[in-house]
């Protein structure tokens, strides 16, 4: 099974959640696929391997054959290719990789080359096998690193997706292809606010999902009462207290300290499964 | 014009509490709620649209099924896996580019416009706003981002305004990059957690790869008192002024519930003080001085 935590708010305890599952659940495999900001292995303390460049293909102009016609710069969707009288510049951080430009090209004068976006990272804790991206810092697209690290699922194995925070993009990248998605929230306007749109995108992609409220106690009911009205099932609770706050903080799964909550996320996952299988 | 940008990194450590925050403080300034695919500012602000623009950020693959002959070779072509093996676009993965209309044989793709969300202007009580929904699974947010800021310059000039607040999305990537280029400074608000100091370094270091000027704040600093002089050290060492240490005070929350900023809901709290302390760091970084406390009175009679 694979399995995408998610929320559309930030900071509701995504990888929280997803690592106290692969924690508990035994053999599994959990993805970072929150490449902006990967947050799993500083709760995991892994033992590194050696990591993986990952490349992107972006244009590059052979001057000799240009004619500066600017068919390319016509043709990219995405602003990536500038052409004056005497010159073509390529802008590669916008460039989505399309290959059209090469294609658009008349006098074959466009050559895809690669260029490196970030790196691919393994970790191991016991029976869990971590993998996460790390995109360089100031390179805006995203999505090719999490298609490599999802490249990295194996086959009849268990995992386990951390998102990305957000409903665009690199979130849709993350949960494509997942057999569930938890939905992570906090009983506040915010976090059901966000919940809610999260709920569409996760319907629009026939994706099977069921909610865990964090930090439950403070803020106020909306959340239950949409999820009610909803028939969305909430799978899990997690009270706000502070004890789970300060493990945190010290960057402690916090399943390690409260041994009861082990069985709780291994509940979850089983659960997760019969919702699938349904 | 001045911009402020508050920004992160880590989601859920306070940005839109600030921005609201300091647009009570500031008033008659402008705001640009930058979070389009979850915006939240909206729900402490309350603001009132004046004029909604559709955004057409991307176009989609349309295939003509009487013409196409199935040859699969758009498939082959296609690096997105936007196109199915019976020939259909998959909506979500198509990120219109057009190669596949362009390497067609039979001239059965199009490339139509996409309504991919919406942008706002909109009147507070606190000044104009700029705001947008991305529609849920779009792409490009990056664009909308932009389309966003354009509309908060725009009503800056026309409103001959002093100062755009921008709430950022969380990350480091696509959005947040639309989100700083060319802002006066950058405000990023942490938590003293371990994935919140790993955080604020990456946006640390992203600002400063865009030549912005970073100042910090830390949220709910006394949760963990040992990283909070974590940071304050590793700011000391870098250069970079710590403006505030907001503590935690279960009246942030409230305040949310009840739709309001912690500035209205609690003036006197320990949390107002320290928002007020950053609110004139920021000014003085923006060498804003006094502007805004004579337009007050003015905007208040208005």
């Amino acid at each position: 099974m694979i399995l995408a935590v998610a929320s559309g708010k930030g900071g509701t305890g995504k990888t929280s959640v997803a690592v106290n599952m692969a924690l508990s659940v035994g053999k599994v495999q959990l993805l970072d696929c929150d490449v902006e900001e990967p947050n799993a292995h500083l709760l995991l303390n892994p033992n590194m391997q050696n990591p993986e460049p990952v490349f992107v293909l972006v244009p590059h102009i052979n001057e000799e054959l240009c004619s500066h016609c600017g068919e390319c710069a016509k043709f990219c969707q995405f602003n990536a290719l500038f052409v004056s009288p005497d010159k073509t510049l390529v802008f590669s951080e916008l460039c989505h990789s399309c290959g059209g430009c090469a294609l658009s090209c008349p006098r074959s004068a466009i050559i895809e080359e690669r260029r490196r976006i970030g790196a691919l990272k393994f970790g191991s804790v016991g029976d869990l096998e971590l993998v996460y991206g790390e995109l360089n810092v100031g390179e805006p697209l995203s999505v090719p690193l999490i298609k490599a690290v999802k490249s990295k699922i194996q086959e009849n194995t268990n995992v386990i997706i951390d998102a990305p925070v957000g409903t665009s993009c690199p979130v849709i990248e993350t949960v494509r292809e997942s057999d569930f998605c938890i939905l992570v929230t906090e009983p506040t306007p915010f976090g059901l606010h966000d919940l809610k749109i999260t709920v569409e995108v996760l319907r629009k992609m026939s994706i099977p999902f069921g909610v865990i409220v964090n930090r439950a106690g403070i803020g106020d009911n909306k959340v239950y009462q949409y999820c009610r009205e909803e028939h969305i099932p909430i799978m899990m609770e997690i009270p706000y207290q502070r004890k789970i706050a300060e493990l945190y903080s010290k960057g402690i799964p916090f399943s390690l300290e409260l041994p009861e909550w082990k069985e709780r996320f291994q509940a979850l996952f089983n659960e997760a499964k019969r919702l699938v299988e349904k | 014009m001045k911009q402020l940008a508050i920004l992160s990194g880590k989601g859920g450590t306070g940005k839109t509490t600030l921005t609201a925050s300091l647009a009570v403080l500031a008033r008659n300034t402008i705001l640009a709620d930058c979070d389009v695919d979850a915006p939240d500012l909206h729900m402490l602000l309350h603001p009132d649209v004046i004029r909604t623009q559709e955004f057409k950020g991307s176009k989609l693959a349309v295939v003509d099924k009487e013409k196409c002959d199935n040859c699969g070779f758009c498939i082959e072509k296609c690096r997105f896996d936007a196109i199915t093996e019976t020939i259909e676009v998959d909506p979500i993965a198509c990120e219109g580019c057009g190669v596949c209309a362009a390497i067609c044989p039979v001239d059965s793709i199009t490339m139509t416009e996409r309504v991919s969300g919406y942008a706002y202007i909109s009147k507070t009580k606190y000044g104009f706003m700029a705001h947008a929904l991305l529609s849920p699974g779009e792409a490009n947010s990056g664009k909308l981002v932009a389309f966003v800021r354009q509309n908060a310059k725009l009503l800056s000039e026309k409103e001959n305004g002093d100062l755009v607040i921008i709430d950022s999305p969380p990350g480091i990537g696509c959005p947040v990059i639309a989100s700083v280029t060319g802002v006066d400074l950058g405000l990023v608000i942490t938590e003293p957690t371990m994935s919140g100091i790993h955080d604020l370094q990456r946006a640390l270091q992203l600002i400063k790869h865009f030549n912005v000027k970073p100042l910090v704040s830390i949220n709910m600093y006394d949760i963990n008192k040992v990283n909070t002089n974590k940071i304050l050290e590793f700011c000391k060492e870098n250069g970079i002024e710590v403006a505030g240490r907001i503590p935690f005070n279960p009246k942030v929350t409230e305040a949310m519930v009840k739709g309001q900023t912690i500035i209205e809901y609690a003036p006197e709290s320990d949390v107002t003080k320290e928002i007020e302390k950053i609110w004139k760091s920021c000014k003085d970084y923006l060498g804003l001085g006094n502007a805004f406390l004579s337009r007050n009175d003015i905007y208040s009679i208005s």
